[in-house]
Protein backbone atom coordinates (compact mmCIF):
# COMPACT_ATOMS: atom_id res chain seq x y z
CA UNK A 1 0.00 0.00 0.00
CA UNK A 2 2.59 2.73 1.29
CA UNK A 3 5.04 1.45 -1.43
CA UNK A 4 2.05 1.67 -3.98
CA UNK A 5 1.61 5.48 -3.20
CA UNK A 6 5.54 5.63 -3.21
CA UNK A 7 5.22 4.96 -6.81
CA UNK A 8 2.29 6.70 -7.78
CA UNK A 9 4.35 9.67 -6.22
CA UNK A 10 7.34 9.28 -8.33
CA UNK A 11 5.53 8.82 -11.62
CA UNK A 12 3.43 11.68 -11.26
CA UNK A 13 6.20 13.67 -10.02
CA UNK A 14 7.89 12.90 -12.91
CA UNK A 15 5.69 13.30 -15.59
CA UNK A 16 4.98 16.72 -14.20
CA UNK A 17 8.36 17.40 -14.56
CA UNK A 18 9.10 15.79 -18.00
CA UNK A 19 5.58 18.17 -19.39
CA UNK A 20 7.64 20.77 -17.97
CA UNK A 21 10.72 20.54 -19.52
CA UNK A 22 9.02 19.47 -23.26
CA UNK A 23 8.33 23.28 -23.21
CA UNK A 24 11.99 24.23 -22.62
CA UNK A 25 12.73 21.73 -24.64
CA UNK A 26 10.37 22.72 -27.54
CA UNK A 27 11.60 26.28 -27.60
CA UNK A 28 15.11 25.42 -27.93
CA UNK A 29 14.48 23.29 -30.68
CA UNK A 30 12.84 26.12 -32.56
CA UNK A 31 15.69 28.28 -31.99
CA UNK A 32 17.95 25.62 -32.91
CA UNK A 33 16.06 25.22 -36.01
CA UNK A 34 15.71 29.35 -36.65
CA UNK A 35 19.55 29.21 -36.17
CA UNK A 36 20.49 26.65 -38.15
CA UNK A 37 18.62 27.88 -41.19
CA UNK A 38 18.86 31.86 -40.44
CA UNK A 39 22.60 32.10 -40.04
CA UNK A 40 24.26 31.06 -42.63
CA UNK A 41 22.57 34.14 -44.57
CA UNK A 42 25.77 36.23 -42.57
CA UNK A 43 28.27 34.30 -44.90
CA UNK A 44 26.33 34.59 -48.18
CA UNK A 45 24.85 38.40 -47.80
CA UNK A 46 27.07 41.20 -47.16
CA UNK A 47 25.98 43.00 -43.54
CA UNK A 48 25.84 46.51 -45.64
CA UNK A 49 23.30 44.85 -48.07
CA UNK A 50 21.03 43.24 -44.88
CA UNK A 51 20.79 46.47 -43.36
CA UNK A 52 19.97 48.17 -46.12
CA UNK A 53 17.07 49.81 -46.77
CA UNK A 54 16.39 48.29 -50.08
CA UNK A 55 14.25 45.08 -49.96
CA UNK A 56 14.13 43.35 -53.48
CA UNK A 57 14.72 39.72 -53.75
CA UNK A 58 14.32 39.07 -57.08
CA UNK A 59 17.49 41.03 -57.54
CA UNK A 60 19.26 40.03 -54.65
CA UNK A 61 18.60 43.17 -52.60
CA UNK A 62 18.30 41.70 -48.93
CA UNK A 63 17.77 45.01 -46.74
CA UNK A 64 15.52 44.42 -43.81
CA UNK A 65 15.35 47.71 -42.42
CA UNK A 66 11.94 48.54 -44.12
CA UNK A 67 10.69 45.33 -42.93
CA UNK A 68 11.98 46.08 -39.36
CA UNK A 69 10.66 49.65 -39.26
CA UNK A 70 7.50 48.60 -40.47
CA UNK A 71 6.93 45.82 -38.27
CA UNK A 72 7.54 48.50 -35.27
CA UNK A 73 5.92 51.22 -36.89
CA UNK A 74 2.88 49.02 -37.11
CA UNK A 75 3.20 47.26 -33.65
CA UNK A 76 3.77 50.44 -32.09
CA UNK A 77 0.35 52.70 -33.62
CA UNK A 78 -1.03 49.30 -32.28
CA UNK A 79 0.19 49.66 -28.49
CA UNK A 80 -0.70 53.72 -28.71
CA UNK A 81 -4.25 52.50 -29.97
CA UNK A 82 -5.01 49.73 -27.58
CA UNK A 83 -2.91 50.05 -24.27
CA UNK A 84 -5.31 53.35 -23.75
CA UNK A 85 -8.23 52.19 -25.34
CA UNK A 86 -8.23 48.61 -23.38
CA UNK A 87 -7.28 49.85 -19.87
CA UNK A 88 -10.35 52.34 -20.51
CA UNK A 89 -12.58 49.65 -20.98
CA UNK A 90 -11.59 47.54 -18.47
CA UNK A 91 -12.02 50.52 -15.97
CA UNK A 92 -15.09 51.07 -16.95
CA UNK A 93 -16.41 47.20 -17.26
CA UNK A 94 -15.08 46.59 -13.66
CA UNK A 95 -15.35 50.48 -11.69
CA UNK A 96 -18.18 52.03 -13.60
CA UNK A 97 -20.64 50.24 -15.42
CA UNK A 98 -24.03 48.95 -13.74
CA UNK A 99 -24.23 45.35 -13.41
CA UNK A 100 -26.11 44.57 -16.03
CA UNK A 101 -23.96 46.33 -18.66
CA UNK A 102 -21.17 44.71 -17.27
CA UNK A 103 -22.68 41.20 -17.64
CA UNK A 104 -23.30 41.68 -21.40
CA UNK A 105 -20.28 43.37 -22.05
CA UNK A 106 -17.67 40.78 -20.38
CA UNK A 107 -18.71 38.20 -22.81
CA UNK A 108 -18.93 40.62 -25.86
CA UNK A 109 -15.25 41.02 -25.09
CA UNK A 110 -14.40 37.42 -25.07
CA UNK A 111 -16.17 36.51 -27.71
CA UNK A 112 -14.69 39.74 -29.81
CA UNK A 113 -11.02 38.02 -29.06
CA UNK A 114 -12.31 34.64 -30.45
CA UNK A 115 -12.74 36.26 -34.07
CA UNK A 116 -10.45 34.64 -36.55
CA UNK A 117 -8.00 38.00 -37.67
CA UNK A 118 -8.46 37.04 -41.30
CA UNK A 119 -12.17 38.02 -40.53
CA UNK A 120 -10.93 41.49 -39.16
CA UNK A 121 -8.64 41.62 -41.99
CA UNK A 122 -11.37 41.28 -44.40
CA UNK A 123 -13.40 44.25 -42.55
CA UNK A 124 -9.94 46.33 -42.98
CA UNK A 125 -10.31 45.26 -46.09
CA UNK A 126 -13.65 46.57 -47.13
CA UNK A 127 -14.63 48.78 -44.41
CA UNK A 128 -11.76 50.60 -42.85
CA UNK A 129 -9.27 50.96 -45.61
CA UNK A 130 -11.82 52.97 -47.70
CA UNK A 131 -13.11 54.65 -44.77
CA UNK A 132 -9.42 56.03 -43.58
CA UNK A 133 -8.88 56.79 -47.37
CA UNK A 134 -12.05 59.12 -47.94
CA UNK A 135 -11.76 60.65 -44.60
CA UNK A 136 -7.94 61.48 -44.79
CA UNK A 137 -7.73 61.91 -48.35
CA UNK A 138 -4.92 59.57 -48.60
CA UNK A 139 -3.78 57.96 -51.85
CA UNK A 140 -4.74 54.33 -50.22
CA UNK A 141 -6.79 53.32 -47.53
CA UNK A 142 -3.82 50.05 -47.00
CA UNK A 143 -1.27 52.16 -44.90
CA UNK A 144 0.42 51.13 -42.01
CA UNK A 145 -1.91 52.69 -39.77
CA UNK A 146 -4.66 50.63 -40.90
CA UNK A 147 -2.64 47.79 -39.97
CA UNK A 148 -2.14 49.24 -36.57
CA UNK A 149 -6.14 49.55 -35.94
CA UNK A 150 -6.80 45.98 -36.66
CA UNK A 151 -3.74 45.02 -34.53
CA UNK A 152 -5.02 47.14 -31.83
CA UNK A 153 -8.75 45.24 -32.45
CA UNK A 154 -7.01 42.60 -32.00
CA UNK A 155 -4.75 43.23 -28.57
CA UNK A 156 -7.60 45.12 -27.19
CA UNK A 157 -10.06 41.90 -26.07
CA UNK A 158 -6.97 40.27 -24.54
CA UNK A 159 -6.47 43.59 -22.71
CA UNK A 160 -9.51 43.92 -21.29
CA UNK A 161 -10.32 40.27 -20.26
CA UNK A 162 -6.78 40.07 -18.46
CA UNK A 163 -6.84 43.59 -16.84
CA UNK A 164 -10.65 43.73 -15.72
CA UNK A 165 -10.01 40.09 -14.17
CA UNK A 166 -6.99 42.08 -12.23
CA UNK A 167 -9.26 44.98 -11.14
CA UNK A 168 -11.21 42.46 -10.19
CA UNK A 169 -9.69 41.14 -7.37
CA UNK A 170 -8.68 43.88 -5.92
CA UNK A 171 -10.36 44.04 -2.40
CA UNK A 172 -13.23 46.16 -2.06
CA UNK A 173 -11.99 47.42 1.13
CA UNK A 174 -9.05 49.01 -0.70
CA UNK A 175 -11.68 50.88 -2.94
CA UNK A 176 -13.79 51.65 0.68
CA UNK A 177 -10.73 52.96 2.73
CA UNK A 178 -10.26 55.80 -0.29
CA UNK A 179 -13.53 56.91 -0.61
CA UNK A 180 -13.62 57.14 3.11
CA UNK A 181 -10.81 59.60 2.89
CA UNK A 182 -12.68 61.56 0.75
CA UNK A 183 -11.35 60.61 -2.60
CA UNK A 184 -13.47 60.45 -5.54
CA UNK A 185 -14.59 57.70 -7.73
CA UNK A 186 -11.74 58.75 -10.39
CA UNK A 187 -9.34 59.66 -8.04
CA UNK A 188 -9.36 56.32 -6.04
CA UNK A 189 -9.29 54.14 -9.61
CA UNK A 190 -6.52 55.95 -10.69
CA UNK A 191 -4.42 55.92 -7.69
CA UNK A 192 -5.32 52.77 -5.66
CA UNK A 193 -7.17 50.47 -7.51
CA UNK A 194 -5.46 50.74 -11.01
CA UNK A 195 -1.65 50.43 -9.07
CA UNK A 196 -2.77 47.73 -6.74
CA UNK A 197 -3.97 45.70 -10.00
CA UNK A 198 -0.42 46.87 -11.86
CA UNK A 199 1.22 43.75 -11.95
CA UNK A 200 -2.02 42.16 -13.48
CA UNK A 201 -2.64 44.95 -16.03
CA UNK A 202 0.92 44.92 -17.31
CA UNK A 203 0.54 40.98 -17.80
CA UNK A 204 -2.94 42.20 -20.13
CA UNK A 205 -0.60 44.88 -21.95
CA UNK A 206 2.26 42.27 -22.74
CA UNK A 207 -0.12 39.33 -23.91
CA UNK A 208 -1.92 41.80 -25.91
CA UNK A 209 0.59 43.07 -27.76
CA UNK A 210 2.86 39.71 -27.78
CA UNK A 211 -0.83 38.99 -29.87
CA UNK A 212 -0.05 41.45 -31.81
CA UNK A 213 3.68 41.46 -32.45
CA UNK A 214 2.99 38.15 -34.28
CA UNK A 215 -0.23 38.64 -36.17
CA UNK A 216 0.11 38.20 -39.94
CA UNK A 217 -2.79 37.68 -41.42
CA UNK A 218 -4.59 40.71 -40.83
CA UNK A 219 -1.57 42.85 -41.27
CA UNK A 220 -1.12 41.51 -44.66
CA UNK A 221 -4.12 42.46 -45.73
CA UNK A 222 -4.49 46.09 -44.99
CA UNK A 223 -0.73 47.49 -44.86
CA UNK A 224 -0.20 47.53 -48.05
CA UNK A 225 2.83 45.55 -48.21
CA UNK A 226 5.58 48.05 -49.58
CA UNK A 227 8.95 47.01 -48.24
CA UNK A 228 9.75 51.01 -47.77
CA UNK A 229 11.69 52.77 -44.54
CA UNK A 230 9.26 53.85 -42.21
CA UNK A 231 10.97 56.62 -40.45
CA UNK A 232 8.56 59.74 -40.85
CA UNK A 233 6.03 60.55 -38.24
CA UNK A 234 4.25 60.62 -41.39
CA UNK A 235 5.14 56.89 -42.46
CA UNK A 236 2.44 55.93 -40.62
CA UNK A 237 -0.28 56.87 -43.20
CA UNK A 238 1.02 55.40 -46.30
CA UNK A 239 2.23 51.51 -46.81
CA UNK A 240 4.46 49.09 -45.07
CA UNK A 241 5.09 45.87 -44.41
CA UNK A 242 5.91 44.02 -41.69
CA UNK A 243 8.73 41.21 -40.92
CA UNK A 244 5.27 38.74 -40.32
CA UNK A 245 3.84 39.44 -43.78
CA UNK A 246 7.12 39.03 -45.85
CA UNK A 247 7.96 35.85 -44.23
CA UNK A 248 4.39 34.30 -44.87
CA UNK A 249 4.24 35.93 -48.13
CA UNK A 250 7.51 34.80 -49.71
CA UNK A 251 8.11 31.87 -48.35
CA UNK A 252 5.78 30.14 -50.17
CA UNK A 253 7.82 30.56 -53.17
CA UNK A 254 11.51 30.50 -52.29
CA UNK A 255 13.68 27.51 -53.47
CA UNK A 256 14.84 25.78 -49.66
CA UNK A 257 18.76 26.63 -49.27
CA UNK A 258 18.60 29.51 -51.42
CA UNK A 259 19.68 32.89 -50.35
CA UNK A 260 16.62 34.53 -50.12
CA UNK A 261 15.28 31.33 -47.65
CA UNK A 262 18.12 32.04 -45.71
CA UNK A 263 17.52 35.29 -45.22
CA UNK A 264 13.72 35.12 -44.12
CA UNK A 265 14.70 32.46 -41.29
CA UNK A 266 16.99 35.19 -40.18
CA UNK A 267 14.21 37.17 -40.18
CA UNK A 268 12.63 35.18 -38.22
CA UNK A 269 15.78 35.12 -35.63
CA UNK A 270 15.11 38.82 -35.23
CA UNK A 271 11.50 38.46 -34.99
CA UNK A 272 12.27 36.78 -32.03
CA UNK A 273 15.07 38.66 -30.87
CA UNK A 274 12.45 41.37 -30.45
CA UNK A 275 10.02 39.65 -28.99
CA UNK A 276 12.27 38.35 -26.32
CA UNK A 277 13.51 41.50 -25.95
CA UNK A 278 10.06 43.00 -24.66
CA UNK A 279 9.26 40.36 -22.98
CA UNK A 280 12.73 40.44 -20.70
CA UNK A 281 12.08 44.20 -20.45
CA UNK A 282 8.69 43.79 -19.52
CA UNK A 283 8.92 41.67 -16.52
CA UNK A 284 11.75 43.31 -15.42
CA UNK A 285 9.85 46.69 -15.21
CA UNK A 286 7.10 44.93 -13.51
CA UNK A 287 9.21 42.45 -11.15
CA UNK A 288 11.73 45.87 -10.22
CA UNK A 289 8.36 47.96 -9.07
CA UNK A 290 7.11 45.43 -7.01
CA UNK A 291 9.35 45.96 -3.67
CA UNK A 292 10.38 42.47 -1.88
CA UNK A 293 7.47 42.42 0.67
CA UNK A 294 4.68 43.09 -1.75
CA UNK A 295 6.10 39.89 -3.33
CA UNK A 296 5.89 38.15 -0.38
CA UNK A 297 2.46 39.59 0.46
CA UNK A 298 0.84 39.35 -3.21
CA UNK B 1 -22.46 68.80 24.01
CA UNK B 2 -24.24 67.06 21.00
CA UNK B 3 -21.35 66.40 17.52
CA UNK B 4 -24.31 63.75 15.98
CA UNK B 5 -28.05 63.63 16.29
CA UNK B 6 -29.53 60.50 14.99
CA UNK B 7 -33.07 60.72 14.19
CA UNK B 8 -35.39 57.76 13.19
CA UNK B 9 -32.93 56.04 11.30
CA UNK B 10 -33.96 52.58 9.64
CA UNK B 11 -32.08 51.03 6.77
CA UNK B 12 -32.54 48.05 4.55
CA UNK B 13 -30.70 46.20 2.30
CA UNK B 14 -31.03 45.11 -0.74
CA UNK B 15 -31.53 41.46 -0.07
CA UNK B 16 -34.45 42.81 2.19
CA UNK B 17 -33.09 42.25 5.87
CA UNK B 18 -33.83 45.52 8.26
CA UNK B 19 -30.63 46.27 9.60
CA UNK B 20 -31.40 49.39 11.81
CA UNK B 21 -34.96 49.91 12.71
CA UNK B 22 -35.96 53.34 13.94
CA UNK B 23 -32.76 54.33 15.64
CA UNK B 24 -32.43 57.60 17.93
CA UNK B 25 -29.13 58.64 19.25
CA UNK B 26 -27.27 61.82 20.83
CA UNK B 27 -24.00 61.43 20.20
CA UNK B 28 -21.51 63.71 22.43
CA UNK B 29 -18.55 65.96 21.22
CA UNK B 30 -15.04 65.19 23.00
CA UNK B 31 -16.20 61.33 24.01
CA UNK B 32 -15.92 57.55 23.14
CA UNK B 33 -19.28 56.33 22.28
CA UNK B 34 -19.22 52.86 21.71
CA UNK B 35 -21.34 50.66 19.56
CA UNK B 36 -21.19 47.05 20.75
CA UNK B 37 -23.10 43.89 20.68
CA UNK B 38 -23.37 40.43 18.64
CA UNK B 39 -22.81 39.87 14.60
CA UNK B 40 -25.19 41.50 12.23
CA UNK B 41 -26.75 43.90 15.01
CA UNK B 42 -26.12 47.05 12.57
CA UNK B 43 -23.14 48.51 13.98
CA UNK B 44 -21.06 48.64 11.48
CA UNK B 45 -23.79 49.90 9.32
CA UNK B 46 -24.77 52.64 11.32
CA UNK B 47 -20.91 53.48 11.11
CA UNK B 48 -21.05 53.68 7.25
CA UNK B 49 -24.56 55.73 7.31
CA UNK B 50 -22.32 58.50 9.06
CA UNK B 51 -19.60 59.21 6.73
CA UNK B 52 -22.04 58.21 3.91
CA UNK B 53 -19.93 55.08 2.94
CA UNK B 54 -23.06 52.89 2.56
CA UNK B 55 -24.13 55.37 -0.69
CA UNK B 56 -21.62 52.31 -2.75
CA UNK B 57 -23.57 49.49 -1.97
CA UNK B 58 -27.05 48.09 -2.76
CA UNK B 59 -29.27 49.70 0.05
CA UNK B 60 -32.55 49.38 -0.61
CA UNK B 61 -34.63 51.70 1.68
CA UNK B 62 -33.19 54.25 4.24
CA UNK B 63 -35.57 56.81 6.42
CA UNK B 64 -34.65 59.34 9.24
CA UNK B 65 -32.25 61.92 9.51
CA UNK B 66 -28.13 62.25 10.96
CA UNK B 67 -28.12 65.94 12.06
CA UNK B 68 -23.87 66.81 12.06
CA UNK B 69 -23.79 70.31 13.57
CA UNK B 70 -27.39 71.09 12.79
CA UNK B 71 -27.07 69.87 8.80
CA UNK B 72 -28.88 66.60 7.67
CA UNK B 73 -26.19 64.68 6.27
CA UNK B 74 -28.17 62.05 4.82
CA UNK B 75 -29.47 64.70 2.44
CA UNK B 76 -28.34 63.73 -0.95
CA UNK B 77 -27.44 67.10 -1.54
CA UNK B 78 -24.88 66.87 0.77
CA UNK B 79 -21.10 67.06 -0.92
CA UNK B 80 -20.16 63.35 0.71
CA UNK B 81 -16.45 63.95 -0.35
CA UNK B 82 -16.40 66.88 2.37
CA UNK B 83 -18.24 64.44 4.61
CA UNK B 84 -15.68 62.20 4.22
CA UNK B 85 -12.82 64.51 5.48
CA UNK B 86 -14.84 65.29 8.25
CA UNK B 87 -15.80 62.33 9.65
CA UNK B 88 -12.76 59.49 9.20
CA UNK B 89 -13.13 55.97 9.43
CA UNK B 90 -10.83 53.02 10.42
CA UNK B 91 -12.21 49.75 9.15
CA UNK B 92 -11.44 46.20 11.10
CA UNK B 93 -8.99 45.17 8.92
CA UNK B 94 -6.28 47.54 8.23
CA UNK B 95 -6.14 48.54 4.76
CA UNK B 96 -3.04 50.93 3.53
CA UNK B 97 -3.00 52.41 0.31
CA UNK B 98 -0.39 50.85 -1.91
CA UNK B 99 2.04 53.96 -1.70
CA UNK B 100 5.05 54.94 0.93
CA UNK B 101 3.96 55.28 4.02
CA UNK B 102 4.15 58.93 4.12
CA UNK B 103 1.78 58.96 0.93
CA UNK B 104 -0.60 57.18 2.89
CA UNK B 105 -0.65 60.00 5.37
CA UNK B 106 -0.42 62.38 2.48
CA UNK B 107 -2.58 61.38 -0.34
CA UNK B 108 -6.55 62.52 1.47
CA UNK B 109 -4.72 66.48 2.44
CA UNK B 110 -3.30 66.60 -1.26
CA UNK B 111 -6.56 65.29 -2.56
CA UNK B 112 -7.84 67.92 -0.59
CA UNK B 113 -5.74 70.26 -2.68
CA UNK B 114 -3.18 70.95 0.40
CA UNK B 115 0.20 71.49 -1.25
CA UNK B 116 2.51 73.35 0.97
CA UNK B 117 5.14 70.95 1.37
CA UNK B 118 5.58 72.23 5.34
CA UNK B 119 2.40 71.83 5.96
CA UNK B 120 2.00 68.37 4.72
CA UNK B 121 5.12 67.31 6.58
CA UNK B 122 3.62 68.84 10.08
CA UNK B 123 0.65 66.70 9.31
CA UNK B 124 2.49 63.86 9.20
CA UNK B 125 4.59 63.91 11.98
CA UNK B 126 1.47 65.13 14.11
CA UNK B 127 -0.81 62.18 12.89
CA UNK B 128 2.11 59.52 13.57
CA UNK B 129 2.35 60.82 16.99
CA UNK B 130 -1.15 60.74 18.04
CA UNK B 131 -1.35 57.40 16.67
CA UNK B 132 1.55 55.92 18.65
CA UNK B 133 3.36 55.03 15.89
CA UNK B 134 5.74 57.69 15.11
CA UNK B 135 8.67 55.72 16.42
CA UNK B 136 8.20 52.98 15.31
CA UNK B 137 8.18 54.31 11.45
CA UNK B 138 9.80 57.94 11.88
CA UNK B 139 13.15 56.29 9.92
CA UNK B 140 11.41 54.61 7.49
CA UNK B 141 8.57 56.51 5.69
CA UNK B 142 9.50 56.15 2.10
CA UNK B 143 9.32 52.21 2.39
CA UNK B 144 5.54 51.22 0.95
CA UNK B 145 3.29 50.57 4.24
CA UNK B 146 2.11 47.02 3.12
CA UNK B 147 5.88 46.42 4.36
CA UNK B 148 4.78 46.82 7.80
CA UNK B 149 3.15 44.33 10.70
CA UNK B 150 -0.54 44.54 11.52
CA UNK B 151 -0.78 45.92 14.03
CA UNK B 152 1.24 48.77 12.61
CA UNK B 153 -0.80 49.25 9.53
CA UNK B 154 -3.69 49.38 11.74
CA UNK B 155 -1.92 52.21 13.52
CA UNK B 156 -1.33 53.69 9.94
CA UNK B 157 -4.73 53.74 9.10
CA UNK B 158 -5.47 55.57 12.30
CA UNK B 159 -2.75 57.76 11.42
CA UNK B 160 -4.32 58.59 8.15
CA UNK B 161 -7.43 59.02 9.36
CA UNK B 162 -6.20 61.71 11.61
CA UNK B 163 -3.92 63.46 9.34
CA UNK B 164 -6.83 64.98 7.53
CA UNK B 165 -8.12 66.53 11.02
CA UNK B 166 -11.49 64.81 10.83
CA UNK B 167 -13.96 66.21 13.38
CA UNK B 168 -15.50 62.86 13.75
CA UNK B 169 -13.79 59.26 14.23
CA UNK B 170 -15.47 56.07 13.11
CA UNK B 171 -13.39 53.10 14.08
CA UNK B 172 -15.15 49.92 13.35
CA UNK B 173 -13.25 46.88 15.49
CA UNK B 174 -9.93 48.41 15.15
CA UNK B 175 -8.10 46.22 17.04
CA UNK B 176 -9.41 42.66 16.05
CA UNK B 177 -6.21 41.84 14.69
CA UNK B 178 -3.84 43.26 16.92
CA UNK B 179 -1.81 41.64 19.70
CA UNK B 180 -2.86 43.13 23.35
CA UNK B 181 0.14 45.42 23.57
CA UNK B 182 -0.46 47.35 20.34
CA UNK B 183 -4.29 47.25 21.37
CA UNK B 184 -3.15 48.71 24.88
CA UNK B 185 -1.77 51.48 22.52
CA UNK B 186 -4.70 52.02 20.39
CA UNK B 187 -6.71 52.33 23.38
CA UNK B 188 -4.61 55.35 25.43
CA UNK B 189 -4.42 57.23 21.37
CA UNK B 190 -8.03 56.92 21.56
CA UNK B 191 -8.27 58.41 25.41
CA UNK B 192 -5.69 61.22 23.82
CA UNK B 193 -7.64 61.79 20.99
CA UNK B 194 -10.95 62.12 22.89
CA UNK B 195 -9.72 65.32 23.98
CA UNK B 196 -10.17 67.09 19.93
CA UNK B 197 -12.64 64.65 18.89
CA UNK B 198 -15.64 62.92 18.45
CA UNK B 199 -14.77 58.95 18.25
CA UNK B 200 -17.79 56.24 17.89
CA UNK B 201 -16.11 52.61 18.38
CA UNK B 202 -17.56 49.00 18.12
CA UNK B 203 -15.16 47.57 20.19
CA UNK B 204 -14.12 44.14 19.12
CA UNK B 205 -15.05 42.12 22.71
CA UNK B 206 -17.58 43.25 25.77
CA UNK B 207 -14.31 43.80 27.91
CA UNK B 208 -13.13 46.38 25.48
CA UNK B 209 -16.38 48.38 24.81
CA UNK B 210 -16.20 48.36 29.29
CA UNK B 211 -12.63 50.06 29.28
CA UNK B 212 -13.09 52.56 26.00
CA UNK B 213 -16.75 53.54 26.86
CA UNK B 214 -17.52 57.06 27.81
CA UNK B 215 -21.34 56.55 26.17
CA UNK B 216 -23.04 53.15 25.59
CA UNK B 217 -25.36 51.86 23.11
CA UNK B 218 -26.04 47.97 22.99
CA UNK B 219 -27.71 46.41 19.41
CA UNK B 220 -29.37 43.96 18.51
CA UNK B 221 -30.14 42.84 15.18
CA UNK B 222 -31.17 45.91 14.17
CA UNK B 223 -32.51 47.56 17.40
CA UNK B 224 -31.20 49.52 19.98
CA UNK B 225 -31.58 48.28 22.77
CA UNK B 226 -29.78 50.59 25.58
CA UNK B 227 -28.29 53.47 25.84
CA UNK B 228 -26.48 55.49 28.34
CA UNK B 229 -23.84 56.34 30.33
CA UNK B 230 -20.40 53.87 30.06
CA UNK B 231 -19.92 53.23 33.63
CA UNK B 232 -23.80 52.69 34.31
CA UNK B 233 -24.60 50.50 31.16
CA UNK B 234 -22.09 47.92 32.19
CA UNK B 235 -22.84 47.85 35.64
CA UNK B 236 -26.16 48.36 35.98
CA UNK B 237 -28.01 47.68 32.77
CA UNK B 238 -31.70 48.42 32.59
CA UNK B 239 -32.79 45.64 30.10
CA UNK B 240 -32.80 42.12 30.54
CA UNK B 241 -30.98 41.58 27.20
CA UNK B 242 -28.27 43.73 27.61
CA UNK B 243 -27.48 42.27 30.97
CA UNK B 244 -28.10 38.96 29.20
CA UNK B 245 -25.19 40.03 26.84
CA UNK B 246 -23.00 42.38 29.48
CA UNK B 247 -22.27 39.03 31.90
CA UNK B 248 -22.12 36.44 28.70
CA UNK B 249 -25.43 34.78 29.31
CA UNK B 250 -25.96 35.02 25.59
CA UNK B 251 -24.47 35.84 22.20
N1 LIG C 1 -23.81 45.16 1.83
C1 LIG C 1 -24.78 44.47 2.43
N2 LIG C 1 -25.77 43.94 1.70
C2 LIG C 1 -26.78 43.24 2.30
N3 LIG C 1 -26.87 43.03 3.62
C3 LIG C 1 -25.92 43.55 4.41
C4 LIG C 1 -24.82 44.29 3.86
N4 LIG C 1 -24.01 44.67 4.88
C5 LIG C 1 -24.59 44.19 6.01
N5 LIG C 1 -25.73 43.52 5.75
C6 LIG C 1 -26.63 42.90 6.73
O1 LIG C 1 -27.01 43.87 7.65
C7 LIG C 1 -27.04 43.34 8.96
C8 LIG C 1 -26.18 44.18 9.88
O2 LIG C 1 -24.83 44.07 9.46
P1 LIG C 1 -23.65 44.89 10.11
O3 LIG C 1 -22.44 44.62 9.32
O4 LIG C 1 -24.05 46.29 10.28
O5 LIG C 1 -23.53 44.20 11.53
P2 LIG C 1 -22.48 44.41 12.68
O6 LIG C 1 -23.23 44.78 13.87
O7 LIG C 1 -21.40 45.32 12.22
O8 LIG C 1 -21.90 42.95 12.85
P3 LIG C 1 -20.40 42.47 13.17
O9 LIG C 1 -20.25 42.54 14.64
O10 LIG C 1 -20.39 41.06 12.69
O11 LIG C 1 -19.47 43.36 12.41
C9 LIG C 1 -26.59 41.89 8.84
O12 LIG C 1 -27.74 41.09 8.88
C10 LIG C 1 -25.95 41.82 7.50
O13 LIG C 1 -26.15 40.56 6.93
MG1 LIG D 1 -19.34 45.07 11.73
Amino acid sequence: MDKDLNWREFIITRAIKASGYSAIVFVALIFIFLLREGLPTLGEVDLSTLFSVRWYPIEDYFGILPLITGSLIVTLGAALVAIPFGIGTAVYISEIAPRAVREVLKPLVELLGGLPSVVLGFLGILVLSPWLRTTFDLPTGLTAFTGSLLLAAIAVPTIVSVAEDALDTVPRSYREAAWAIGATHWQTIWRVTLPAARSGVMTGIMLGIGRAIGETMAVMMVTGNAPVMAIRPGSLFEPARTMTATIAAEMGEVASGSVHYHTLFFIGIVLFLISLAVNVAASSVIFRSKKRSERILS
Amino acid sequence: MNKLVIENLSLQYADGTESLSNINMDIAKNAITVLFGPAGGGKSTLLRCINRLNDLTDVETMSGRIMMDGEDILNPATDTIALRRKVGMVFARPVVLPMSIRKNLTYGLELAGEKRKSKLEEAVERSLKLAAIWDEVKDRLEEPAIALSGGQQQRICLARSLAQQPEVILLDEPTSGLDPISTGKVEAALQELKKDYTIILVPHSVQQAARTADYAAFFLQGELVEYGNGDELFTNPQEQRTEDYVTGRFG
